[in-house]
């Protein structure tokens, strides 16, 4: 990925729009420093063939496939920043460098509800620990310099980690996660600058076709693949169910810190 | 700076931090059960906090309106193996529908 330093500080708008040609045709734009490694990767790659792995080509369509399913969610965010009095400029700042999915949506909402910025932070960071075990799980097919490492951990968010743990390789899973998480990178910050910009443009829009909705139903959508096991659909149940217990009581975002011992019911039972 | 700006910085350093720990720290190292555990599950119960936060409590009131039929709507989609686009749009669809008939 990002290696050398003038692409790596180069995060907004601009960034986005060359890793989103990188995505569209990845082997057109040999020029733009996000692709070497992720060459190297697919030179590697080819070693394990007979394994049965999801090809790069495979990877790269996956990638692109969530990261078009992730844009009704930016676009979402757009929106909801601009209904929390936020500018576009700070909505793309929260996708570029935030770059989580539901902790901006928690950050963004708690500022929004009239929330302090440590309340809105404490949601973040709590929805965001589990960056930590993705991290850990990524971590042996992310060795390389520094400079590599400390620039492919922006991207580790659930879809990229999603896509690379498909894979069997360390070099396969390195190839998936960059993919995944430079497609979403690209597309979560161009529909949310469409979303802020659409949204500002006619506010009840938003109402009138039920864009507000969509919100509480992302979060729906990336927690049902997990509750089809029974333990952490008993956490999911008494999270929401201490959220909305303390919800009258508590500032707004301590709610959702405070559901957080919903992994309490997770405890085995021995 | 605005609020916003100020939680940009600080919850993208923190973020950042969470990211980076495991590729720039620990390597090849793995984690604890008991805390891998943990980190397991924490996603179920804060993602189910948001959606039920999201849907029904406003500020520090419970509210009800056509975005919980939408909300509904789009777990009936989900239970169906439906994928997120479908789900979103039936929410927002749902919603819509609902306001303008009322």
């Amino acid at each position: 990925m990002c290696t050398s330093e003038p692409c790596q500080r180069e995060v907004g708008p601009g960034r986005s729009v060359r890793a989103a040609r990188f995505t569209a045709s990845s082997r057109a734009s040999r020029g733009a420093c996000s692709l070497r490694d992720v060459d190297t990767g697919g030179l590697a790659l080819d070693a394990g063939e007979e394994r049965g792995d999801p090809s790069p080509r495979e990877l790269r369509r996956r990638a692109a496939a969530i990261a078009v399913a992730l844009v009704p969610f930016g676009l979402a965010f757009g929106v909801l920043c601009v209904e929390a009095g936020l500018g576009w400029w700070e909505a793309v700042g929260f996708s570029a460098i935030v770059f989580t999915g539901s902790a901006q949506f928690a950050a963004v909402g708690v500022l929004g509800d009239g929330g302090t910025v440590a309340a809105a932070v404490g949601a973040g960071v709590l929805l965001n620990l589990r960056s930590l075990a993705f991290g850990l799980a990524m971590a042996p097919s992310l060795r390389g310099s520094l400079g590599f490492r400390l620039a492919a951990s922006q991207l580790m968010i659930d879809e990229a980690m999603a896509v690379g743990t498909a894979a069997r390789g360390t070099e396969r899973r390195r190839y998936g996660y960059l993919a995944g998480g430079l497609a979403v990178f690209a597309l979560w910050n161009l529909s949310t600058l469409a979303g802020a910009v659409l949204a500002a443009g006619a506010g009840d829009l938003v109402h009138t076709f039920g864009i507000d909705a969509t919100i509480p139903a992302s979060f729906l959508a990336l927690v049902w693949p997990r509750l089809r096991e029974r333990r952490q659909l008993r956490v999911a149940v008494a999270g929401g169910l201490i959220a909305l217990a303390v919800a009258p009581v508590a500032p707004p975002g301590v709610p959702i810190l405070l559901a957080g011992l919903g992994v309490l019911a997770g405890r085995r039972a021995r | 700076m605005s609020d916003a700006v100020v939680v940009i910085l600080v919850l993208g350093a923190l973020t950042y931090v969470l990211k980076a720990a495991g590729p720039v720290l620990l390597g090849n190292r793995a984690l604890p059960p008991r805390l891998a555990s943990v980190v397991d599950l924490l996603p179920a119960a804060l993602l189910a906090a948001l959606v039920a936060t999201s849907v029904l409590v406003d500020g520090r009131s419970f509210v009800v309106d056509a975005r919980l039929a939408g909300v509904v709507a789009a777990g009936v989609v989900l239970s169906r193996g439906g994928g997120f686009i479908p789900t979103v749009l039936t929410a927002a669809g749902v919603t819509a529908l609902l306001r303008l008939i009322v």
